[in-house]
């Protein structure tokens, strides 16, 4: 039963992880491209989740609190930028 | 039906199945949204729900399946639920900011444009830090 949970939850984040990147490659705008990089940090996060019940193994974990800090960091780092031509000014 | 399935089988795959239906759902709010301003919520929606029953899906299923009390799923959740407004926020603001700028033909969304300020005054992002600001040490 469990498998086929995992089975469709990989799916369902890969679908988002493509309509992500119909977003990143469409725009328009350069705020619509960081919203998007950011979603699909978001999506890659719940995969790593769902992989790291499927090993059955809990190192997954800290690969996914990694990826939410650094995701979070690149997102303000970009916003940042963009705002006053600077990141730490 | 699910005689021989665990109690921990059954709310694993319940969680699971709503959290990435939920991020589904985000994801497919940001293609279909008209404009910036209205799409920046739907990934909010998918951040915090979304990502929030998985990672629940995992504390549950390592404590039922697995007799193992984990606890770096709370912190994710918890990080993310800090992050996510500011991230959001910044976005809105870069949209704000590239657009009186005219440096994009994106949508404005449904209040419009911005107004600008009154007066001699202008919005922070614009200004140079000046004598006062905290953290100017420039005049030191």
């Amino acid at each position: 039963m469990i498998a086929y949970a995992l089975a469709f939850g990989f799916a369902a984040l890969g679908l988002a992880l493509a309509l992500n990147l119909w977003r990143l490659v469409r725009g328009p705008g350069l705020a619509d491209r960081i919203l998007a990089l950011d979603t699909m940090v978001i999506n890659v996060i719940g995969i790593i989740v769902l992989a790291g019940i499927a090993s059955g193994s809990g190192t997954s974990f800290e690969a996914a609190l990694l990826l939410a800090m650094v995701g979070f960091v690149g997102t303000v780092a970009f916003a940042k930028f963009l705002l006053r031509g600077d990141i730490i000014e | 039906m699910i005689g021989d399935a665990s109690l921990a089988e059954v709310l694993t795959s319940a969680l699971i199945v709503l959290g990435s239906t939920i991020a589904l759902i985000g994801s497919w709010g940001l293609v279909r949204l008209p404009s910036l301003i209205e799409r920046l919520h739907a990934p909010t929606m998918a951040t915090t729900l979304g990502l929030g029953a998985l990672l629940a899906a995992s504390v549950v299923w390592f404590q039922l399946a697995r007799g193992m009390w984990t606890a770096h799923e709370l912190l994710i959740t918890l990080f993310l639920f800090i992050t996510a407004p500011v991230t959001a926020n910044m976005i809105a603001k870069v949209h704000l900011h590239r657009m009186r700028l005219g440096e994009t033909d994106a949508p404005p969304g449904p209040a419009g444009r911005p107004a600008p300020p009154p007066g001699d005054a202008d919005w922070a992002t614009y200004e140079a830090p000046h004598p006062g600001t905290p953290g100017d040490f420039a005049g030191d």
